[in-house]
């Protein structure tokens, strides 16, 4: 990923609005982004775009993904 | 260095509740309205608030305005003006049936009527039972009400500038206010909004604190603007705590951990609360169970290397009862603690919440300041609304739900104020020739400087100074300490180095931004903290304790009065609370008890 397009993922990841995601975020593209294959960091952006709370409860596991492309992203947030 | 203008009518910084509320009042009047904002308006902080929003609307069971505002006066500890909480009890129906025009999806009765819970501290008949008077869409109040106010600005051809971060406030010589420089974060570009009013909507500063339940994105930024342009800081002492927040995370633990039988230990496991409150012991008030950690961690009991924390011990507790009783504690203890607290004690910490004071403004949300012997002197064209300004309804306690309302009822009422500022014909003031110096100045020395200070590091030194000496119990010689070392810090913050030079999203260069207004309110909570010898409130000390004189603590022959922090040279003055409201008799001194 180009350095302009990671930053402004970046940016987008860590200036959430809920605090829960500023935390798992950051800590993920400190550690686990980087591991993921060019189409896997595709697919991570498309879920940076989701709401908050959306997101959040997928994170948490209050909800399941329906997508099956995001569940090796969501563990690997967990696992950060 | 040519710098390009922007020319609006008015110029709104955040599209949090507050900034979008104005900013449909200015552009349905027809006023050329643009919105600055670090993030994409939905994804502001106001999306957190869960609670709902109070109005005495009596849709469940009786319910009247005075009420309301009896409860207000009550839980600020008679430190909030008298006239601005009238004016926001009394608008709070007005301001909820209009977010329901817009298309807010409040939950309802069987009847159709906006559904209404009970909330703490809000009563009917003057304190006399618990009242339902809190508006609520599901645990989604925030979010929604964003989304509605976001779709109507939509409509109304509001100007947003999404990802733009707003650096300084433009004042002339005679003070008035006349836009704000901003730095578009895509290209690194900076531009002058040049605008005949200028509104403050930039939520709390919650990050000048180690544990703090605040979004990242809660840096103060629009106190930090107002203090470099010489607009004092009003009641900085008061700020909200949970008694129970991830140690080093800050997400909050419910108290319904100790409700199921949570026990509180320090580092020799001893279950402290029974020292402290022998008969409720952990399930004391959330201010005595702060007041006890503080003392532990403070007086060498606390846990960790940095004997920071206490902790709360579930693991006595059923498993099964704990994931069936309190669903999310156990994902919240592996995500943000590290720990199964099935097995392990979690650790927690006194976390900073909600930021009482900010940029003083008159109910109209028309910016004041002392000026000439007159304490509440306008600011010309510059407004605030939300957290960031301080009205003062919440004095020195926030009720739970009315933050909801102060964003929409001071955010309405800054957008009208200026309306009517602007419908009397001023044009546009004459730039001052230097009016983005100050900004590419602190930008040229951010990007130049070498060996200078780190901003995680500083940013970090900050959180422990504050946490430390102005935590949620506080101590006369921490204080005095806390001063010292917050002004040390300060020294480091206004020499900071970034090492990514780069124009197009440097995040290194934002956040040294956002380090520079957080210190500005570190400072400035620190010194007002200090200087004020009561209790009252928030802001509770340990040598200002309950006595028969002085009840909670609270001196009101010498404290019934504002601070107003001045930054231009660390002092400190006060200005009288507003004891009358502006149609009913006063609400009367008396003991906060509940």
């Amino acid at each position: 990923m180009e350095r302009k397009d990671y930053e402004r993922l970046r940016w987008r990841c860590i200036r959430r609005a809920l605090l829960e995601l500023d935390i798992t975020l950051t800590r993920f593209l400190d550690d686990g982004f980087d591991k993921l294959t060019d189409e896997e960091q595709q697919v991570f952006v498309e879920l940076a775009d989701w709401e908050d709370h959306e997101l959040w409860y997928l994170i948490s596991g209050k909800t399941e993904c329906e997508d099956p492309r995001f569940a090796p992203i969501v563990a690997a947030i967990r696992k950060s | 260095m040519s710098i390009p203008v922007l020319k609006f009518d008015a110029v709104i910084v955040g599209a949090g509740g507050a900034g979008l509320r104005s900013a449909i009042q200015l552009s349905e009047a027809g006023l050329k309205t643009a919105v600055l904002s670090k993030v994409f308006p939905t994804r502001s902080h106001t999306v957190a608030a869960q609670g709902g929003v109070a109005a005495s609307l009596g849709n469940s069971e009786q319910d009247h305005w005075t009420w309301h505002m009896y409860d207000t006066v009550k839980g600020s500890d008679w430190l909030g003006d008298q006239d601005a909480i009238e004016f926001m009890c009394k608008k709070a129906n007005e301001v909820v049936v209009e977010l329901e025009h817009y298309g807010m999806p409040f939950d309802r009765t069987d009847d159709g009527k906006i559904y209404q819970r009970p909330f703490g501290g809000h009563m009917s008949n003057f304190g006399e039972k618990p009242v339902r008077r809190s508006c609520a869409a599901a645990d989604r109040t925030g979010h929604a009400m964003l989304h509605a106010m976001y779709q109507r600005n939509v409509k109304a051809n509001t100007q947003f500038f999404v990802e733009w971060m707003a650096l300084d406030l433009i004042r002339d010589e005679e003070g008035h206010v006349l836009g704000v420089t901003a730095m578009e974060m895509e290209t690194g570009q900076i531009v002058i909004f040049h605008a005949r009013a200028t509104i403050f909507a930039t939520g709390g500063a919650g990050r000048i604190f180690y544990s703090s339940t605040n979004a990242f994105i809660n840096t103060g930024d629009g106190l930090g603007m107002a203090a470099r342009a010489g607009i004092p800081l009003e009641d900085m002492e008061f700020w909200q705590f949970h008694p129970t927040g991830v140690a080093g995370a800050g997400v909050l633990i419910t108290e319904g951990v100790r409700g199921e039988g949570g026990i509180l230990r320090n580092s020799s496991k001893e279950r402290f609360m029974e020292r402290y409150a022998p008969n409720a012991k952990d399930l004391a008030s959330r201010d005595v169970v702060s007041r006890a950690m503080a003392t532990e961690i403070k007086e060498g009991r606390g846990c960790g290397v940095n004997k920071d924390y206490v902790l709360l011990d579930i693991t006595h507790l059923d498993p099964a009862t704990i994931m069936k009783r309190l669903p999310g504690i156990h994902e919240i203890g592996l995500q943000f603690a590290g720990v199964d607290c099935l097995k392990e004690p979690l650790p927690v910490v006194p976390t900073c919440h909600y930021q009482m004071g900010g940029i003083p403004t008159h109910y109209s949300g028309r910016v004041v300041m002392p000026k000439d012997g007159d304490m509440s002197s306008v600011v010309p064209g510059f407004y605030a609304g939300g957290e960031c300004a301080c009205a003062s309804v919440h004095g020195a306690n926030r009720l739970g739900t009315n933050s909801l309302l102060d964003l929409l009822v001071f955010g309405k009422s800054a957008g009208d104020s200026a309306v009517e500022d602007l419908k009397a014909g001023k044009a546009h003031r004459d730039l001052p020739k230097d009016a983005a110096d100050k900004s590419l100045a602190r930008i040229s020395a951010i990007d130049n400087r070498k060996g200078g200070a780190n901003v995680h590091e500083t940013r970090l030194a900050m959180q422990r100074t504050m946490q430390d000496h102005a935590g949620v119990f506080r101590f006369g010689d921490m204080l005095k300490q806390g001063v010292s070392k917050i002004l040390e810090v300060e020294k480091a913050a206004r020499q900071l180095e970034i090492k990514d030079k780069s124009m197009a999203w440097n995040t290194a260069r934002t956040e040294a931004l956002e380090m520079e207004n957080l210190i500005e309110v570190a400072k400035a909570t620190m010194i007002s903290a200090e200087a004020r010898k009561e209790s009252r409130g928030a802001h509770v000390r340990d040598d200002a304790p309950d006595t028969a004189e002085f009840p909670n603590g609270r001196n009101d022959k010498e404290w019934l009065k504002h601070t107003l922090f001045s930054p231009v040279d660390n002092s400190i003055s006060y200005k009288p609370v507003n004891m009358q409201p502006l149609t009913v008799e006063p609400v009367e001194l008396k003991t906060r008890s509940y």
